[in-house]
């Protein structure tokens, strides 16, 4: 691990060698986070990575089980974040939690009002309020409800309640997550206003054009460890990247998966085609073609818009740009009963809120969406249904006391497949797998790719979207990499590997066909 | 992180260990009943007749034919607090057709049969409504029904212009007061709309859609359930069974007052799903076990009442009872 070399400005926040288990898991093994006064650190790493747990064990959320945490040269222990609000730590969260139809003045003072004869001293309030906002730049009448101001001048007033006047670090979670363009612009001058006032700020985000833009330093976490931390200029995005995914950039390896190998001849024809797609913020510009019997893998960062593309696709969400065909036709689906309709199947990433029942059985998760197929007038048919959820028990070796067992009670490995076999039951012939090893065992993880390549050679077209790089480059046919929700490269596995990849997920530059602004 | 997906394993080795709570989620409600049975055929005086058999059956079929639609609704992960409301404009509209205010009708049979099948429909479309706040502006299901909840009452009084409909017409009230083979026909109707829906729920399309929506709603949609037709039918099928209850309540009391037609009874109907071990967060439902709990509400208050218990304090054991279910239950999941 490196530090950061002794620069002018003191350490404001030392945490070292931070340790912390949830059940005996490790979510912090050994990591670390120096900050300087008036500096603006990034803080990245991929999901599970433990930024989230480092940056609550600073705020008192979470206690440490070992380690260190210096502020201000102090130990620092805090039990709630807001002891650590009261200790100058402030903690802005991606939603605004601010009162809308109370004023302006209101929403800042919300816990601190200030009192003379016992009761409210409303013009103490507004001239502390607007001193606090014009230090922003910001001359509003803080006598209106809040609600009646933009989302930027929101966020402002939620950052000006955060920092009050006491705050000596800032920490900003995906901040630029729900602002458009011109509202990040206005968090920015923001962040250099805290900086020339000395207040230093731990900017999480996972748009790495924005931390080059605003942040002078950054630490890259994973695994629960803090893997680099080096000066922004230092480092550059592919560099990045590749410290955040545990790649070496130069190391080539063997197989790390169980796809096996790919059989080229039996790809055939285009099958499902998009062109433009975009829906707000998340999907800007994607595009890509899907041919029967391949597997085309979506790589990008989190946020790239890769699950938000194969929502679209799905029909859960509706584009406000683009178009879709499949199979020769223009395919405009309003809702997943209609992207079924046309064959289509989706494994979603989020397997506990969005894929299994968990009140019901193996066999009713099985045939969630097969129902109309295995009823005759409305009536189920209890044969049918217990012969094909046999059969998928037996061929995908879903590991279960029977049919009949609940479906939470199985491991996370077990019900991907059953979510897998459900799709497979209604014989797709296009299947999203979003995260389709995510969180599962390794012995599950390579029955479930040697699956997907299976499946692919029998005909079926496979949208793979993975976070593991590996995955999309073993197991892909061809790659398409987003990058801000924006499609920037298409790849054949053969011309793949992981450096491309990792090159145009840092740069959004490669070997790019069509599908670029 | 915390999240592991083992937890669900965990918690249920847990509960296995302990599945005393288990147990009595599942058959606390069979076992209270027969404990009452068993308690009043020792204590009760003339218990064991046919008389008390028909006087508690009658008694307590409304609420279990409520109850059977407010199962459904409350499977989906909803709630209906409608329904005596509903049956409040069902039992206003009912007289005011065979009576012949509305238009004259020559025939009674056909007087009869219309107002039946109008008041009934009319709750039922009334049902709909409810559903179409929920499912197309999703509005919680508790404040969406709460509009008609208030404004019902107020709709079925100024239909009757506030006024005590009385009459006799034993074509329309043999619903209520009927009893071929000597059971009551309330009870055959309410014994059909039971089986009746105890089937569907498990053996149907329609049913196991319900408690996939009540279980996972995100999950249903992407496996193409249309989980707003859904729960358009369950309200609207809470609305058919508060007319036809409305119906029955009316034809027994030989009059229909729009203040006093189903007056609470949205609570016990709920207080009989939830005893019954239905989950109140939707997903899994039992009707037999609504039909449970509808009686073991009764029989408490029957018990109470037949030993001399004054009828306020009978209320206070059945807001404890209902606690006690409700508590189970949470024990149970953990």
């Amino acid at each position: 691990m490196t530090r950061p070399p002794d620069g002018p400005s003191p350490l404001l926040l030392d945490m070292r060698d931070i340790q912390k288990r949830f059940a005996g898991i490790p979510a912090l093994a050994d990591a670390s986070l120096c900050v300087r006064s008036g500096e603006v650190h990034a803080l990245i790493g991929q999901n599970g990575a433990g930024k989230s747990t480092l940056i609550k064990v600073l705020t008192g959320y979470h206690r440490k089980d070992a380690g260190q945490v210096l502020f201000e040269g102090e130990p620092f222990e805090v039990h709630s974040p807001h002891q650590a609000q009261v200790n100058g730590i402030s903690t802005i969260y991606q939603e605004i939690n601010l009162v809308p139809l109370r004023s302006v003045t209101e929403n800042i003072c919300l816990g601190r009002e200030q009192r003379r004869y016992g009761l409210l001293d409303w013009n103490a309030m507004h001239a502390e309020a607007e001193r606090l906002l014009s230090r922003f730049a910001i001359g509003i009448d803080v006598r209106r409800p809040l609600g009646e101001f933009n989302t930027a001048t929101q966020q402002m007033v939620a950052i000006a309640r955060a920092i009050g006047f006491s705050a000596r670090l800032v920490i900003m979670d995906e901040p630029t997550s729900s602002l458009d363009e011109r509202e990040v612009g206005v968090l920015f001058s923001v962040i250099h206003q805290l900086k020339a006032e000395g207040v230093s700020v731990i900017f999480v985000s996972h748009k790495l054009d924005e931390l080059y833009e605003v942040c002078d330093q950054v630490t890259i976490m994973r695994d629960g460890r803090t893997v680099r931390s080096a000066a922004m200029e230092e480092i550059g995005k592919l560099e990045l990247v590749a410290a955040m995914l545990g790649r070496d950039v130069a190391a080539v390896e063997g197989h790390a998966t169980a796809f096996g190998e790919r059989d080229r001849s039996r790809i055939g024809d285009v099958m499902f085609s998009a062109r433009g797609l975009g829906a707000g913020q998340a999907v800007r510009n994607v595009s890509f073609d899907l041919r029967r019997g391949e597997i085309a893998g979506f790589a990008g960062l989190l946020g790239a818009g890769r699950t938000e593309t194969a929502r679209l696709v799905f029909g859960v969400d509706r584009p406000s740009a683009g178009q879709m065909t499949m199979e020769g036709a223009e395919y405009h689906p309003d809702r997943p009963a209609d992207a079924i309709a046309a064959g289509m199947g989706f494994c979603t990433e989020d397997r506990k809120g969005e894929g299994i029942v968990p009140e019901m059985t193996v066999a009713e998760n099985l045939t969630l969406a097969l129902l109309p197929k295995i009823s005759r007038n409305g009536v189920l048919d209890d044969s049918r249904q217990r012969e094909i959820v046999e059969r998928f028990i037996r061929e995908l070796g879903i590991k279960c006391s029977g049919p009949n067992q609940k479906v939470r009670e199985l491991s996370g490995g077990n019900q991907q497949k059953v979510l897998l076999a459900r799709w497979l039951a209604m014989n797709p012939k296009l299947l999203i797998l979003d995260e389709p090893t995510r969180g599962i065992d390794v012995g599950a993880k390579g029955e479930i790719q040697r699956l997907i390549r299976r499946l692919a050679d029998q005909g079926l077209g496979v949208l793979m979207i993975s976070s593991e790089l590996e995955e999309v480059i073993e197991g892909a046919d061809r790659i398409f990499v987003l990058r801000d929700g924006v499609s920037v490269t298409e790849l054949e596995a053969e011309a793949a590997n992981e450096e491309k990849v990792l090159t145009a997920m840092a740069h959004g530059t490669g070997a790019s066909s069509g599908a670029t602004t | 992180m915390t999240e592991l997906p083992r937890s669900y394993a965990e918690r249920d080795a847990v509960a296995r260990s302990f599945d005393l709570f288990g147990f009595l989620s599942r058959y606390g409600t069979s076992i209270a009943l027969v404990l009452l049975v068993a308690f009043n055929l020792a204590f009760t005086r003339n218990f064991a007749t046919m008389q008390t058999l028909n006087v508690n059956l009658t008694q307590v079929c409304t609420i279990v034919i409520v109850a059977v639609g407010m199962t459904l609704v409350i499977a989906t992960g909803g709630i209906d607090l409608s329904v005596g409301s509903l049956m409040a404009i069902s039992g206003a509209l009912a007289p005011m057709i065979f009576m012949g205010k509305i238009l004259p009708i020559g025939s009674i049979y056909l007087g009869v049969a219309a107002a039946m099948i109008v008041s009934v429909l009319v709750a039922g479309l009334l049902g709909l409504f409810n559903g179409w706040l929920v499912a197309r502006f999703r509005i919680q299901p508790i404040v969406a029904t709460l509009v008609l909840f208030i404004a019902g009452r107020g709709i079925a009084q100024v239909m009757t212009n506030g006024n005590l409909q009385t009459f006799r017409v034993p074509e329309f009230q043999w619903i209520g007061l009927a009893r071929p083979l000597d059971i009551p026909a309330q009870v055959i109707i309410m014994a059909v709309i039971v089986a009746a829906a105890a089937w569907a729920l498990k053996k149907t399309l329609f049913g196991r859609c319900i408690l996939a929506v009540g279980g996972n709603e995100k999950a249903s949609e992407l496996a193409g359930i249309a989980v707003s037709k859904i729960k358009l039918a369950v309200y609207g099928i809470s609305g058919l069974c508060a007319g036809l209850a409305g119906l029955i309540v009316i034809a027994i009391n030989s009059s229909s007052d729009a203040n006093l037609v189903g007056l609470g009874m949205e609570l016990d109907a709920i207080a009989a799903v939830a005893v019954g071990g239905t989950l109140l967060s939707g997903g899994k439902a039992t009707i037999v076990g609504s039909l449970l709990g509808a009686l073991t509400i009764q029989l408490v208050r029957y018990t109470l009442l037949a030993n001399g218990v004054p009828d306020a304090a009978a209320l206070v054991v059945k807001a404890g009872i209902i606690a006690l279910a409700v508590w189970l239950q949470q024990q149970h999941r953990g």
